[in-house]
């Protein structure tokens, strides 16, 4: 595993209209790491995300992507240089079969997972080839939008809240479904409000705070930290 | 000779073929407005105008250059899809930040100001384009003369929303078109280049309109006003077949046709009117169209 920083993110700043969101928010992500950042709702989380994947109105500070300034990218610029976004409403069309959602993301680069190896790990993206996307369980919907990011050959996965909604044995799929994909070599940047599933998968877990970080803890420091974690997220 | 309701059965099945005619050009029109609709969220009140400005590119064409109908329909298209990426590109797409009325105010301006300027240089009057030599005369069918030319129109139109409806439904650039109107950033964070996208569904849109045009030069004299007639009727039509549906607008165009032709029979005062009447219906049972999705 390199220890080469992928993603290095510096006074990133954003805004919704005249709402300042984030306010100055500085980590980095190493490669082959899976990273999370973890906070009470309204921290600045999701729009971290959106905010490395250009999607928000207006944005400042630095986002450097293996070296490379990212924060005057247009969105497909951004997947293009390797980046994909799994959103927290998973974003899979209704207007779209099972496999035209997950073939929709063009392939980017070399490196990506091929169908096979797609269908060996979701089997039943295969069995439902042919439904519509909105068609199959929240916790399928989860295993698609995943998918159809890992045959991209996109290095970078933000993932916004994959388990929110899922019931317990979904949750397990999932976390043992990051941990296969971290031995692949994908490097992942994951929001959770279940930090309890994120120390399952992590190496390492930024908290968030009023659009800032406010700590970083290994996640082999967690059992150790939790009490200061629950403060944190107010649990 | 039989009669059908009352009505010489020539007089009828010419009236529904007319009915069919017509509904070809709805469908053209109405696909095209309803592609643009879906990935722009603007109401195209230039389509009418595109139509037109489709009839006149294939009059100049044979007027000053000689080029013949056949080469016109290749032609015009290409020529006004052009003139329509321009207008997306310098004009309509500074409207996608802002509500959706400002999108339709424009296009209806740029719609005056396309009729403002064919006015200035060809008045209103209708100017004639004749049927290529190969479509002249008719079928006698036994029960009414198919005219070749009408039967042509409706083939043509056919075909090409059937060629379109495949691109859209059935390959992947399609799937991305489908994906893209229901979530953009979405789809242009995977790395899709979405605002070229829209830029090619207007100007295919405006392709499709100006196709229309072309089939209509020797059907309806070309002339100026040529798109007004049709645009409003083609607006409820995309209603009733609903927005987001292209097989929804194919088949409403031509069943709504064929009755707006079988009105003009038997109940002439309303034939204008019918359509509406049609419209209001399915307003007030399913909001989003027979065919809707809903959005």
């Amino acid at each position: 595993m390199s220890n080469d920083v992928m993603l290095k993110i510096a006074q990133l700043e954003a805004w919704y209209d005249e709402s300042h969101v984030l306010q100055g928010v500085d980590f980095e992500v190493r490669s082959g790491e899976i990273v999370t950042l973890l906070g009470r709702n309204g921290a600045g989380k999701s729009t971290t995300l959106k905010s490395i994947m250009g999607l928000m109105p207006r944005r400042a500070g630095s986002v450097a992507f293996q070296g490379r300034e990212m924060i005057q990218a247009r969105p497909d610029q951004i997947g293009l240089a390797g980046i994909a976004f799994c959103p927290e409403d998973r974003g899979i069309f209704r207007s779209l079969t099972v496999t035209e959602n997950l073939m929709l993301p063009p392939v980017i680069a070399p490196g990506g997972l091929d169908l096979d190896t797609i269908y060996a790990m979701f089997p039943n993206l295969k069995e439902r080839a042919s439904s519509r996307g909105t068609m199959l369980s929240g916790g399928e919907q989860q295993m698609l939008a995943i998918a159809r990011i890992l045959r991209t050959g996109a290095r970078l996965l933000l993932l916004d809240e994959p388990t929110e909604g899922l019931a317990p044995v979904i949750v397990q799929q999932i976390g043992q479904m990051i941990r296969e994909i971290k031995k692949r070599g994908f490097t992942v940047l994951l929001v959770e409000q279940n930090f309890r599933f994120a120390a399952t998968v992590a190496d390492r877990h930024y908290v968030m705070e009023h659009g800032k970080i406010i700590d970083e803890i290994a996640n082999v420091d967690l059992p150790a930290e939790t009490k200061k974690l629950h403060g944190y997220l107010g649990v | 000779m039989f009669t059908i309701f009352g009505i010489p059965a020539q007089l009828f099945y010419g009236q529904l073929l007319l009915g069919v005619v017509n509904g070809a050009f709805y469908a053209l029109l109405s696909l095209g407005l309803a592609v643009i609709f879906g990935m722009l969220g603007i109401l195209n009140f230039a389509h009418g105008a595109l139509y037109m400005l489709g009839a006149f590119v294939a009059y100049i064409l044979l007027e000053s250059f000689q080029i013949g109908y056949w080469w016109a329909l290749l032609i015009a298209p290409l020529v006004v899809a052009a003139f329509g990426a321009l207008m997306e590109t310098t004009l309509i797409r500074r409207m996608y930040k802002l509500d959706h009325v400002y999108g339709l105010l424009l296009t209806f301006a740029l719609a005056m100001i396309i009729q403002g300027v064919v006015r200035l240089v060809f008045n209103n009057a209708g100017l004639p384009y004749r049927i290529p030599d190969q479509l002249q005369g008719a079928l006698n069918l036994g029960f009414m003369f198919m005219p070749y030319y009408r039967a042509w129109v409706v083939v043509a139109a056919l075909t090409v929303c059937l060629v379109t409806w495949f691109l859209i439904e059935r390959t992947s650039l399609g799937a991305k078109l489908r994906a893209a109107t229901e979530n953009a950033p979405l789809v242009q964070s995977f790395g899709v280049n979405v605002p070229r996208m829209v830029l090619l569904t207007y100007a295919g849109g405006a392709g499709l309109a100006a196709f229309a045009g072309v089939l209509a030069a020797p059907v309806y004299s070309v002339n100026v006003n040529m798109g007004e007639h049709f645009m409003i009727t083609v607006f409820a039509i995309v209603v009733i077949g609903g927005m987001g549906s292209i097989m929804g607008s194919v088949i409403a165009s031509l069943i709504l046709g064929m009755i707006e032709g079988l009105t003009k029979l038997f109940y002439p005062e309303a034939s204008a009117l019918v359509i509406f009447i049609v419209m209001i219906f399915v307003l007030l049972t399913k909001p989003a169209g027979l065919f809707g999705r809903g959005n």
